[in-house]
């Protein structure tokens, strides 16, 4: 019997909990190529700003061990494009799209949700809070729980009730829970985490910073485990609240994780790069996991870890429980 | 598409390496200037980007096989040139905007520096295809980097060596001897590959001569296939706009007077979307 993978974003049911990380999956029609975005969760888009941005300067990447360094600096041809070209395109056929934004001030975020609000082919609205590329006076909206909770509040009051509002959370920051909890309150519908950790590397012939941006977003299996502990956190402490877990997922097992700390949905970025066909490998391998553990639903598997210490598994319980009289 | 070829064969060229294999899916769809995207290191890799390798050849037997030619950078490069026949790789490809080819038989000069002579072969073969004539420039630091000469002279009208140390053929680069064989050659176009640098000059020479150039530039890419936007370079747009463009999606074939040399590396103050304003108002 195959595992109902059906999984729910605040009200939004997706097929399946596999999507793919803002930033590494551009407005998806690369990855149309390679396959059918139907199969998908959602296709979240890189992060959208209101004016058109260039990004930083070359290089902007290094291979690390196990993971990416990586400071593009959100480029994108802006809202209009977005609006006009993009957005339409996912629309027209169907695919459940997570927009991510990117701003500098409240008020560009607000902006970003107004324009966006009656804008058809909205699946949920991820705010990105916690970008370290934005060159806004080094300053990070995630840093604080009352920044992230400002721009939430003022996306929330503006998006259309029906259209989730995602917020995207860092994971260098002395509490996550705080400001996920903030976050909640000012009415985030889910959380996704984690953004990229700052990191840096330093190219030993050049003798100088191997990114020209000198500190970058560091990705890819490294931060795994930072993931696994962030949306651990935040579930133990916001049990009800769906999250998003991102972080290094590079197979069916690192999302199990993510499941069993949690997340009721997975977002994948940099396998994308190693392999196009990552999600769709991804969502089988879960599914064979949770199958091969008697699983039926995927739900029954999300926080599971945080059971007592020698409790069983609620789900193998079912049927001992249906048979008592 | 993605294909787990077969390496087939493995051959030291010169200062580089060479590998052939089998990858049916890819060689059906390729053009010359097309590349493949490798993943390195194998199933449990740390390295977690792939590397974009050139395609010096395409065969039809064994139901197709591309021949890759790379040099050892690091790891991952390292990795690949450790490979032997039979060794399966996983390879994303054909991959990039191939070059444009003249519909008239023109007379063409082909100028590779270092293993960016690599891409040029095919493109040499499709050329001759149209009847058109074919010059090669080749030049490297030294004899053993100087790639695919023996091929060239089999191939080409004329070919010209160039190295830095003057261990083989004319001494100096590939732009002290082009100008000479554009004019003897009464060259109706350039095509490039090589260092940026080399492609900078190259394309200098080809606008003094004030005829067509097409470049395909080496950039750096994580993903190879346009999302992860690490490749990119400032490149002018038919409507006068410079933009950061991917090397791998709209490249890595550029005309050579489109591409901003002296500001790669850059986010030229005018280009759409550079920090302070710039052309923000076009779109």
């Amino acid at each position: 019997m195959s595992v109902d993978m059906r999984t729910f974003l605040a009200h939004v049911e997706l097929a399946n909990p596999v999507t793919t990380a803002a930033g590494c999956a551009a407005s998806g029609r690369e990855l149309a190529q390679f396959f059918d975005l139907h199969r998908l969760g959602a296709l979240t888009t890189r992060s959208i700003t209101m004016a058109p941005r260039a990004g930083r300067p070359t290089p902007r990447m290094a291979e690390t061990p196990s993971g990416l360094l990586n400071a593009v600096g959100l480029q994108g041809p802006g809202i209009d494009a977005f609006l006009e070209r993009e957005l339409p395109w996912l629309a027209q056929r169907g695919i459940k799209t997570i927009v991510s934004i990117g701003g500098g001030t409240v008020a560009e975020y607000s902006e970003l949700a107004r324009r966006l609000a009656d804008a058809p082919g909205v699946t949920a609205l991820e705010v990105n809070l916690s970008c370290p590329n934005m060159e806004d006076r080094g300053r990070v909206f995630a840093r604080e729980g009352s920044t992230g909770a400002e721009v939430i509040a003022s996306v929330r009051s503006i998006m259309r009730y029906d259209v989730p509002v995602v917020a995207k959370l860092a994971p260098d920051v002395a509490d996550i829970v705080s400001v996920a909890r903030a976050c909640v309150d000012a009415g985030a519908d889910a959380l996704s985490m984690i953004n990229n950790p700052l990191g840096m590397a330093i190219d030993t012939e050049a003798l100088r910073p191997s990114l020209a941006a000198v500190t970058g977003g560091l990705s890819g299996p490294a931060i795994l485990p930072l993931a696994v502990r962030c949306v651990w956190q935040v579930h133990a402490a916001l049990p009800g609240v769906p999250l998003i877990g991102i972080g290094g997922v590079m197979s069916g097992r690192d999302a199990f994780q993510l499941i069993l700390a949690g997340a009721c949905a997975v977002g994948v970025g940099t396998a994308l790069f190693h392999d196009p066909y990552a999600c769709l490998r991804i969502e089988r391998e879960l599914e064979d996991l949770l199958q091969a553990r008697g699983f039926h639903r995927l739900a029954d598997a999300v926080g599971l870890a945080h059971r007592p210490p020698g409790s069983a598994p609620r789900h193998l319980l079912v049927d001992t429980e249906e048979s008592t009289p | 598409m993605q294909v787990t070829g077969t390496v087939l064969t493995t051959r030291r060229v010169d200062a580089y390496h060479a590998l052939t294999v089998v990858a049916p899916g890819i060689t059906e769809r390729y053009r010359p200037g097309h590349f493949v995207s490798v993943a390195v290191g194998g199933a449990r890799t740390s390295m977690v980007t792939r590397r974009a390798l050139s395609i010096h050849d395409v065969k039809s037997d064994y139901g197709g096989t591309v021949e890759l030619v790379f040099t050892v950078r690091g790891s991952g490069t390292a990795w690949l040139a450790e490979r032997r026949a039979r060794d399966t790789l996983d390879l994303v490809g054909p991959l990039g905007r191939p070059f444009p080819l003249p519909r008239d038989p023109v007379h063409c000069v082909l100028v590779g520096s270092e293993y960016g002579s690599a891409v040029l072969f095919p493109l040499a073969d499709a050329l001759l295809e149209r009847g058109c004539r074919v010059d090669f420039v080749l030049g490297g630091a030294s004899a053993d980097r100087v790639f695919g000469a023996m091929r060239a002279r089999r191939m080409a009208e004329t070919t010209t060596l160039t190295t830095e140390d003057g261990s083989l053929g004319v001494r100096g680069k590939v732009t002290d001897a082009l100008p000479s064989v554009i004019a003897d050659t009464r060259a109706d176009a350039v095509y490039a590959c090589g260092p940026m640098e080399a492609l900078r000059s190259v394309t200098a020479v080809a606008m003094e001569f004030d005829i067509p150039v097409q470049v395909a530039v080496e950039e750096s890419m994580a993903c190879g296939i346009g999302v992860c936007m690490t490749c990119v370079l400032p490149i002018i747009g038919d409507d006068g706009a410079t933009r950061m463009v991917r090397a791998c999606a709209e490249g890595p074939v550029f005309r050579g007077e489109r591409v901003r040399f002296e500001d790669v590396g850059t986010i030229p103050f005018d280009a759409l979307g550079a920090p302070g304003g710039g052309a923000r108002h076009a779109s």
